[in-house]
């Protein structure tokens, strides 16, 4: 059954957040650090363990979780209509530079970063790339 | 009449109005992406639509949760709210291979590290050269570039004034918004074409909401990549802002 599928997601969720909210109370914050980080990787050990084993969910419980899935958009572009937008313009020149610079540092140093680490992390990858 | 009527269905039935409002925008954006022969740019058309329908309703209302503050539309504040987008975000995890996690492990954890430091200093930065003094706003308006929970926790835990915190909130939200909107348009640009790049990506600019809405603008696929990552970013800055960050801004100054 889809419900399979959902439920799924959802047992990944509420362990992966109760996991986030345990390591953040061990750092001494108040709040979730990593829930859903948890909760993904919960849900990828569980498929590629399964996968492992040779053994495949059913049809339609693989449905619900793609049910799922092909929500994800629309629910971003519900999460973009409800941004405080108005804020954002109007939060002065501080906030403007402040939000704008950071980003454009953030975008700008992705190249930075894929060259520095990976390099290092894949050094076969990269002789092969000079040969 | 007959608008009271329709008005208490739309109302009462939340989250069905929400769905059918997305689905009507996002014809639309579709439409508009297939008559200009850009068929990709079908979501981040829908994301930005969606930006100025919540600012045109911020400025209507005067609120500020966008079209969730028009009573008739509150249901967009579920499917948009925070337990759909994580629910929804967690099951795009279903079919991302071991590999690719493991070869972009330590480029991620780098990422975010610098993704956090970065942001802040150049908030800092940029909070200092506009003629702040005390390290206490410095260090509250750096968390903000951060994220904009991150500066309102720093702000809190050093005691600043609540105007500064408002600030550190809207330097959060420009970060965010500007990450939905730029990121189809750089992705080329900085590569970011595969999932070693999307975690880098993830843990460099780390806003949930932008992240997610950025990479569901360029490429669908790469969303899980940097939605796991990005998920860290705000716990490791509410950790480093008000202790280190502060503790290094105070010598500074």
């Amino acid at each position: 059954m889809e419900i399979f599928g959902l439920g799924l997601v959802a047992l990944c969720m509420f362990i992966g957040s109760l996991v986030g909210r345990l390591f953040g109370t061990a750092i001494g914050i108040s709040g979730d650090v990593g829930g859903v980080g948890f909760s993904m990787l919960l849900l990828i050990l569980i498929t590629s363990y399964m996968e492992g084993k040779k053994i495949s969910f059913h049809t339609n419980t693989e449905k619900g979780i793609l049910l799922l899935s092909a929500l994800y958009i629309p629910v971003v572009v519900a999460m973009s209509s409800i941004q405080n937008v108005v804020a954002a313009f109007e939060g002065g020149l501080v906030a403007f530079t402040a939000g704008g610079v950071a980003t454009l540092g953030g975008l700008l140093l992705v190249p930075v970063i894929t060259k520095l680490t990976v390099k290092s992390a894949n050094p076969n990858e990269s002789t092969i790339k000079k040969a | 009449m007959v608008i009271k009527i329709i008005k208490s269905i739309l109302s009462s039935n939340g989250l069905v109005t929400a769905f059918g409002l997305v689905a009507l925008i996002m014809m639309v954006s579709y439409g508009i992406a297939a008559s200009i022969k850009q068929k990709r740019m079908g979501s981040a058309i829908a994301i930005i639509i969606g930006l100025l329908l919540a600012y045109v309703a911020g400025k209507f209302t005067g609120g500020s949760k966008g079209l969730a503050d028009i009573e008739v539309f509150a249901g967009v504040g579920l499917l948009g709210g925070s337990m759909f987008r994580d629910y929804a975000i967690i099951s795009t995890a279903y079919g991302v291979k071991v590999e690719n996690l493991k070869k972009a492990g330590i480029p991620g954890v780098v990422a975010l590290l610098v993704g956090v430091l970065s942001s802040f200093f150049i908030g800092a930065i940029i909070a200092v050269l506009l003629g702040y003094t005390d390290p206490a706003e410095i260090t509250t308006i750096g968390g903000g570039a951060v994220t904009f929970i991150v500066g309102p926790v720093a702000g809190t835990a050093l005691g600043v004034s609540s105007e500064v915190i408002a600030l550190s909130i809207a330097a959060g939200v420009v970060k965010s918004v500007l990450t939905m909107i730029i990121t189809p348009f750089i992705a080329p640009i900085i590569k970011l074409d595969n999932p070693t790049a999307a975690m880098i990506y993830g843990g460099l600019i780390g806003t949930t909401s932008g992240v997610a809405g950025g990479l569901a603008a360029t490429d669908a696929k790469l969303v899980p990549y940097g939605a796991m990552v990005a998920t860290f970013y705000t716990g490791l800055g509410s950790l480093l802002v008000p202790s280190l960050g502060f503790i290094i801004i105070r010598t500074i100054f």
